[in-house]
């Protein structure tokens, strides 16, 4: 195992090495640095040539002038180690390469994580539901949005969501003749995703049109837009129901004390809903925020545990989910309580929904105020990386869990009288999640430069920036200290990626 | 996994089972790989609507503006060209209506120095098919090459061929994309696209090496050795067939990729330059005018969209007919009608038995070559066992 590490880190400096020197030369040669200077028409031309090219060592031919550059990075030149040089504007990349992975990972973390989520859940509902109309019409969406442009569909998304939405905020009327049609194709899409035959599939499109159309009328009469709340009812309702669906796929109902367990952590959560929302949540820094959802976990977990009996570990672990999970509603809510401060405060002016840049320059406020800023920037970015990315995770878990329901071991499961929750969630999802596991690896380790694209459209200044700035101004510099974070980072996981595959699954050796 | 392997109790699923399977060997019966994998393929309607679809797409974009190449030049029917201006009618505006329907002088709609947008767009169309094409081309015949060696051969070979692999695949395809077309893309669209296929073979490689490994275990390429075919015979004319599911499919789906990749970079400005235009570039040009004409952004990226959708769909079908675990979950009439006549009329159970072994022999093979891989200890390195109905789609390079 260890001498497979070394001997593939080893390899992979190599390779790395070698992606570099081919990067440097094909950007260095691309075009001409000192095109700008050779047309100006400033009178000190000769020695502005003069001195960027003593800045830059353009003298020296690039396929020298790499080692230079290799020197520095090494820190053989006595100019510190790692040091990245600088740009044609004489700024040191280091710094810039700070910023701009800081301000690329705010934007593509959320949208991997949410993606990966959304694609593995729809990927395995519609693999359980094989050939259903849910299943072809998710089909079709995914291969649509494999399709999608992402520039053109940020245009869309900055016309309809952000100026649509902004519009509407103006004065949020959802009409009357909206909630009938809404209501319908949410009706339809649940009857399509949960199995039931005859009247009990007309039962479930009723029960979820009905419900659909009276939480729009609820939203519409209480001017939920402009005060958006989950409310203390609503918090009641959706932790019990958190407490419940967690024990269903966790361990399953008929284990009373998960389900003791999960109701007694929502309990507690629903008890501290009053004092965290007008008590301690004022004044808290981030760290306090990180701290209280560890403490939120590790409580439930220990709740989970007393509540245990002989096989402590799966009640705690449905404890500590559904501790997580209930948390994290109420601290939506949080945000959400400081919504009308923020979109009618001086910076934002009513029009909270961003379509371009990272935050609101100047805005003053609690970290709820600027979790709410930061959400309101992402939001576009986000829906359109999870739109082009969802489609090929939800392609790989359906096929991956399909692969694995076809397998005999789960004929056996079946044949032995398991519970189909059993069979799926213990026997087929663990199993199918091993590949998946291996492409999110190997993803996380292309992320940081995989939004190109997106950061220009949506006019982010991050690692995209830093790229095509560089090879504008044909300087090897930043569009190096770009390609070997991305380069390294995509190595380093395709590592990562080969040994959680061979630690996941025994069939695979590594030596 | 022999055929000592007692036949199975045929009880409820198992008996259903052996029904679609009679249905299934009906179906093929008497029939070559060839016409097996057409008929499947146009039993995918999917696909075979996208077929129609593209081959409508490329008629109008071609016969339309009419193209030049090199020297022999065709005019188009349509009216009006794509580079020059034209008096602006109606404020620019798309004439297409569909009720009543009439296409007027500039269905698409005019830009503001009065070009034609249909005539525009149908040239970025053309750009866009032959760069697909061509970058198709280029890119199917270096993976399949690179990798067939590397699998065929193994060894020294393979691991200089694969490092190779290692350092272009390291590089994002948007950015080696980018430096390059910055560099030859004023040189025009058919550069852009043989470098965008020197740069896009590396998956396909990967995937043909894979298969390579495990064919090349085969008993039918001892035999061809035994007989004393040439190495280069046996690749060609022996496991390249075999394999060419696996090269179709990820050919497709490449040329679906390098269409997004295209107007990607055309969109970033590093793709087709001006005079000339593409479905991205005139996207990207238009896109601050979204709100007062927005039909200079519509039309294009719905042809974009057309034509990917389109591929991923034909490659989904391809998929389907190539795979031979593929099987169609047959309707709930001719499942009756299977069970009506009951197993006397159907295959010959033994028939039945015989293919699910073989079906099990391509797992145990490639399962088989998976765990080599494993040896070396690279994902991707092999083709994932077959898994039952499709391969995932491939991660896309163009955020």
């Amino acid at each position: 195992m260890a001498t497979f590490v070394v001997r593939r880190l080893i390899a992979s400096i190599f390779i790395l090495l070698a992606a570099t020197y081919l990067m440097y030369i094909l950007t260095a040669l691309s075009g001409d640095p000192l095109e700008d200077l050779r047309t100006s028409a400033a009178p000190n031309k000769a020695e502005l040539i003069a001195a960027r090219t003593r800045l830059l060592d353009l003298d020296v031919p690039p396929f020298l002038r790499y080692f230079l550059w290799l020197g520095d990075i090494i820190g053989v030149r006595g100019r510190g180690f790692f040091n990245l040089g600088v740009t044609v504007q004489n700024q040191p990349v280091n710094t810039l390469l700070g910023q701009a992975i800081g301000s690329t990972l705010q934007l593509v973390t959320i949208a991997t994580i949410v993606a990966v989520i959304l694609g593995i859940v729809v990927g395995i509902t519609t693999a359980l539901r094989q050939y259903s109309g849910y299943d072809y019409g998710v089909t079709f969406i995914s291969f649509l949005f494999f399709s999608l442009p992402i520039f053109w569909v940020a245009v869309l998304l900055k016309q309809y969501v952000a100026i649509g939405f902004n519009d509407f905020l103006a004065d949020p009327q959802i009409s009357y003749a909206v909630i009938p049609i809404v209501a319908v194709i949410s009706g339809l899409i649940w009857m399509s995703i949960i199995p039931r035959k005859g009247i009990q599939k007309l039962i479930t499109f009723l029960v979820a049109a009905v419900a659909t159309a009276g939480i729009l009328f609820y939203m519409d009469l209480t001017d939920w837009f402009s005060v958006p709340h989950i409310g203390i009812v609503g918090i009641v309702i959706t932790s019990i129901g958190i407490a419940f669906g967690v024990t269903v796929i966790s361990t399953g109902l008929k284990r009373r004390r998960a389900l003791y367990a999960a109701l007694t952590v929502a309990g507690l959560g629903i008890a501290l809903y009053f004092p965290f929302m007008y008590g301690f949540s004022y004044g808290l820094e981030l760290w306090g925020l990180v701290l209280l959802a560890i403490a939120a976990v590790g409580v439930s977990f220990a709740i989970g545990w007393f509540w245990g009996g002989n096989d402590r570990l799966p009640v705690a672990r449905t404890a500590a989910i559904t501790g997580f999970l209930v948390a994290a509603v109420i601290a939506l809510d949080r945000f959400m309580l400081v919504w009308p401060q923020y979109a009618n405060s001086g910076r934002v002016k009513g029009r909270p929904i961003a379509t371009i840049g990272s935050a609101t320059p100047g805005l003053e406020g609690s970290i709820w105020v600027h979790g709410v800023d930061l959400f309101t920037h992402l939001l576009l970015p986000t829906l359109a990386l999870i739109l082009i990315s969802f489609a090929s995770y939800t392609r790989y878990s359906r096929a991956s869990l399909l692969e694995v329901m076809n397998q005999d071991y789960i004929r056996t499961a079946r044949a032995k009288g398991l519970t189909e929750r059993t069979v799926v969630v213990r026997h087929a999802f663990r199993n199918a999640l091993i590949p998946i596991a291996t492409i999110v690896a190997f993803d996380i380790g292309g992320i940081i430069g995989g939004a190109v694209i997106t950061e220009r459209v949506f006019g982010w200044v991050g690692m995209g920036a830093l790229f095509q700035n560089g090879l504008d101004h044909v300087d090897p510099n930043p569009v190096m200290a770009f390609f070997v974070v991305t380069g390294g980072l995509a190595i380093f996981f395709n590592l990562i990626a080969d040994l959680v595959y061979a630690g996941l699954d025994p069939r695979i050796r590594v030596s | 996994m022999s055929n000592l392997e007692p036949p199975i109790e045929p009880v409820s699923d198992v008996l259903v089972s052996d029904e679609e399977n009679s249905i299934e060997l009906k179906e093929i019966a008497g029939l070559s790989q060839g016409q097996i994998v057409r008929k499947r393929f146009f039993r995918h309607k999917g696909a075979l609507v996208a077929m129609f679809v593209l081959l409508f797409i490329v008629l109008l974009a071609f016969s339309s503006v009419g193209f030049k190449f090199g020297d022999w030049k065709t005019g188009g029917w349509w009216p009006y060209t794509w580079n020059i201006a034209v008096a602006i009618e109606n404020a620019g505006r798309p004439t297409l209506s569909l009720f009543p329907f009439s296409i007027g002088n500039h269905p698409f709609g005019q830009d503001e120095v009065g070009r034609d947008i249909f005539a525009v767009v149908m040239r970025g169309t053309q750009q866009s098919l032959m760069i697909m094409v061509i970058v198709g081309l280029i890119a199917t015949f270096i993976g399949t090459v690179v990798g067939a060696i590397s699998g065929y051969y193994r060894g020294l070979t393979d691991s200089v061929l694969m490092r190779f692999t290692d350092i272009i695949i390291t590089i994002p395809v948007i950015v080696i994309g980018a430096v390059l077309g910055r560099k030859f893309g004023i040189a025009g669209a058919p550069v852009l696209a043989v470098i965008l296929g020197l740069v896009l073979w590396t998956g396909l490689a990967r995937l043909v090496r894979g298969e390579f490994l495990s064919l090349r275990e085969r008993e039918f390429v001892d035999a061809a050795r035994v007989a004393g075919a040439r190495d280069r015979r046996i690749i060609f004319r022996h496991i390249l067939p075999n394999a060419i599911g696996v090269i179709i499919v990820n050919s497709t789906l490449l040329m679906a990729a390098a269409i997004l990749i295209e107007t990607g970079l055309s969109f970033l400005g590093y793709g087709v330059q001006a005079p000339d235009t593409s479905l991205g570039k005139i996207i990207s040009e238009n896109q601050v005018a979204f709100s007062t004409r927005p039909w200079l952004f519509w039309w294009p990226g719905l042809f974009i969209i057309a034509i990917a959708l389109c591929i991923n769909f034909i490659g989904d079908g391809l998929r389907d007919a190539f795979d031979p675990r593929q099987r169609r979950m047959p309707t709930d009439r001719a499942l009756a009608k299977a069970k009506r006549i009951g197993p006397a009329g159907g295959m010959p159970v033994a028939a039945v038995v015989a293919s699910g072994d073989l079906d099990r022999a391509t797992i145990e093979v490639s399962g088989r070559g998976a765990g080599l891989q494993g040896g070396e200890g690279a994902r991707g390195y092999y083709a994932p066992a077959p898994t039952e109905e499709d391969r995932p789609a491939p991660k896309r390079d163009d955020s």
